[in-house]
């Protein structure tokens, strides 16, 4: 290795960079673009669950019951209504995801002590949203139960009854559920992951189309040299879009960063690195630049975005897509921003995705080094 | 370093079933200039990027400066400058930024960088261009400015493919001048070209032809080599109906249009001469002039590629 021959190519390189404006936008913007896009739009919290209450009851009870539907900050009441065809209607224009009815006779059985139905109408066509809204309903819906039954037995007079079990949660590392917080320090995942393949992808591919890699090939230069030169100046790119994504998620969007610092920028670099060999080796077997830019994009976004746990929990896959996703390096990655944003764990719990991210970074440089090395053809 | 500075020995490259170089030997001396010729796709350029350490061979055995091309291209590519079709510069690099990456890939030490920078600027004269980016510099600039890319390291062999080609006449010119130029000063240059007016500018030349060699020698030794034909030169009233009348005479090898007039290769001039006169006469054509002349490279060449092909048929 030659630091005179790599010094060179890391300047030339540098010099594409900054030569080309719209190449150098981009690959600033596109981290911004994406971080607010996906930490704006992409919630999954459910709250202010557009809800209609059909209440066929009209007694005190059925109105206290709606009552704690209008208290909550998950639902937002929108009408009263009298039938269950504009239930239906309302649901297909997507104006409701949700209907209460309160059956006739449901006080009466509520009183008497017996099990009191409640009719739950869900638009189940968004299963998720569907699902976490059963849930916060199903629990409206006992505690009222529960604290209606205990005071109908207190009325009677008989012994007095311990309140029901009330458990209170404690959620660890992410105490308010926001979706936020976990899809922001994924996200830098696949921005990186986006950014690498972005900026990487014609830099081989190019230099075959304009015959400077034959008179590369004809000169003293290795080709471990060229890659590791080009992957200076990408690095440097690279590393200007890992400190707006750190900015951006701490100081916009609030992502609580527990862990050290050094740690996240370490691992970070590991995997930017191993991303942009990646790049550079989809650069040199394409050897055209139309090619290598998709081949860079699918080949590095879909997998960073599906297979790494940054949004889709990996546990939830089919057995095979489980298996592929151990050779994602962004999983590893995901991982670590997580473990380092969210939880504050350091070196002795993520040794080993340190461990895998280095040792891919280091394969995957080995093998680009060898497809530069391949002759003219 | 001894010997020979390029040593070529039944070499043979093939693509699949196609024989692009088949069983090439030649030997270049040191400080000559060597010219390599042949129409588009005679398998020149696989020879120069084989000799350059850019293709394995097939076949056969090739040394450069004393190396092995298939065991020491790392030293090769230390003692050869190399110059393809494309002038493979960065156009997005200013030309003095294009100098500074060659040098820094070639390995050119930082305290002769300057010198060396200033000789190529020089020697190309781009001294005031030194700033404007190569995609602003015209053919002829960038042409000689992929020269002085290619030796800045002082390499003793240049491998120059096509470097004339889609440039004007003066550039050409020029760059020829800088080619004496460098061969005067020691380098040895393996120079490829199919404008077959180069060739007389070369000491020695080989004619490529379907990835064989078929003819090898000075300019002056080629033009020999066709004693056996003779050139003439004829400027008649009617050059289309002459053309169509010597074709079929007897001792006539070809009838070429040259320009406004004819060149009529004949096995004797000394007898064809009269044969010419009658059977023309007897068409009513007037001849305005008719002698026997030296032949350019031009015609050595198309006369050998005919006979290669006759050969072949």
């Amino acid at each position: 290795m030659n630091i005179r021959r790599t010094r060179a190519v890391a300047h030339k390189e540098f010099l594409h960079i900054v030569r080309d404006p719209r190449s150098l936008v981009m690959a600033l913007a596109v981290p911004l673009v994406m971080l607010l896009l996906f930490g704006y739009a992409l919630t999954l919290d459910v709250d202010q669950i557009p809800t209609l209450v059909y209440d066929q009851d009209k007694t005190p009870e059925s109105r206290e019951l709606i009552a704690q539907f209008q208290g909550s900050r998950f639902f937002r009441i929108l009408d009263a209504v009298e039938d269950y065809g504009t239930i239906e209607r309302r649901i297909d224009r997507d104006e409701c995801l949700l209907a209460v009815v309160v059956p006739r006779g449901y006080a009466r059985e509520l009183l008497a002590g017996r099990e009191a139905r409640v009719q739950l109408i869900f638009d189940g066509s968004d299963s998720n949203t569907a699902s976490i809204a059963q849930g916060y309903t199903d629990s409206v819906i006992q505690r009222y139960t529960a604290n209606m039954r205990a005071r109908a037995l207190d009325r009677k007079g008989g012994t007095k009854l311990n309140p029901p079990v009330d458990p209170r949660l404690r959620v660890l590392y992410n105490s308010e559920l926001k979706s936020r917080n976990y899809i922001v320090p994924g996200l830098i995942s696949v921005i990186l992951a986006i950014i690498a393949s972005l900026i990487t992808s014609l830099t081989i591919a190019r230099e075959w189309e304009t015959g400077t890699m034959e008179q590369l090939l004809s000169t003293p230069l290795r080709p471990s040299e060229l890659v590791l030169g080009k992957m200076l100046a990408f690095f440097a790119l690279g590393f200007v879009d890992m400190v707006v994504s750190i900015l951006v998620g701490t100081l916009v969007f609030r992502v609580p960063l527990r862990g050290n610092l050094l740690l996240l920028v370490g691992t970070t670099c590991l995997f930017l690195f191993g991303a942009l060999c990646w790049g550079i080796l989809i650069s040199a077997i394409a050897r055209s630049q139309l090619l290598a830019y998709q081949l860079g994009m699918l080949s590095s976004f879909l997998p960073a975005f599906l297979l790494s746990g940054f949004v889709y929990s990996i546990e939830n896959m089919p057995v095979v897509i489980r298996v592929i996703s151990h050779v994602v390096p962004a999983r590893y990655f995901v991982t670590s921003l997580k473990g380092v944003f969210l939880k504050g764990v350091g070196l002795g719990v993520l040794w080993t995705e340190i461990v895998f991210l280095f040792a891919y970074g280091a394969i995957v440089f080995l093998i680009a080094t060898r497809k530069v090395r391949q002759k003219v053809a | 370093m001894n010997g020979a500075a390029v040593e070529v020995r039944d070499l043979v490259k093939r693509f699949g079933d196609f024989v692009a170089v088949d069983h090439v030997s030649l030997t270049v001396g040191r400080g000559e200039i060597f010219g390599f010729l042949g129409p588009n796709g005679a398998g020149k350029s696989t020879t120069i990027r084989i000799l350059c350490g850019l293709l394995a061979p097939t076949e056969g055995s090739a040394s450069v400066g004393g190396y092995d091309v298939a065991t020491q291209p790392e030293a090769i590519k230390r003692s050869i400058g190399y110059m393809s079709q494309k002038f493979s510069l960065y156009d997005d690099l200013k030309v003095e930024e294009n100098i500074d990456f060659f040098a820094g890939v070639y390995g050119v030490a930082e305290e002769t960088l300057a010198a060396r920078r200033e000789y190529v600027l020089r020697m190309a004269s781009l001294e005031d261009r030194r700033q404007t980016m190569t995609h602003l510099l015209a053919g002829g600039w960038k042409q000689r400015l992929a020269l002085g890319c290619a030796i800045l390291h002082e390499p003793p062999i240049l491998f120059l493919d096509e470097p004339t080609s889609g440039v004007d006449p003066i550039a050409r010119r020029n760059f020829w001048d800088l080619i004496y130029q460098l061969s005067e000063t020691g380098h040895t240059i393996f120079v490829s070209t199919h404008y077959m007016d180069e060739a007389e500018y070369c000491h020695r030349v080989a004619l490529m032809y379907r990835g064989r060699i078929i003819a090898l020698g000075s300019p002056a030794e080629l033009k020999h080599s066709l004693d056996s034909h003779h050139l003439m030169e004829l400027d008649s009233s009617d050059p289309l109906e002459s053309m169509k009348a010597l074709e079929k005479m007897e001792g006539a090898l070809d009838v070429a249009v040259f320009g406004g007039g004819l060149h009529v290769t004949v096995d004797d001039s000394e007898a064809a001469a009269p044969r010419i006169r009658k059977a023309l006469a007897e068409r009513g054509i007037e001849i305005r002039r008719l002698a026997r002349i030296a032949p350019s490279m031009e015609d050595v060449f198309v006369a050998m590629i005919e006979q290669e092909e006759r050969r072949a048929a």
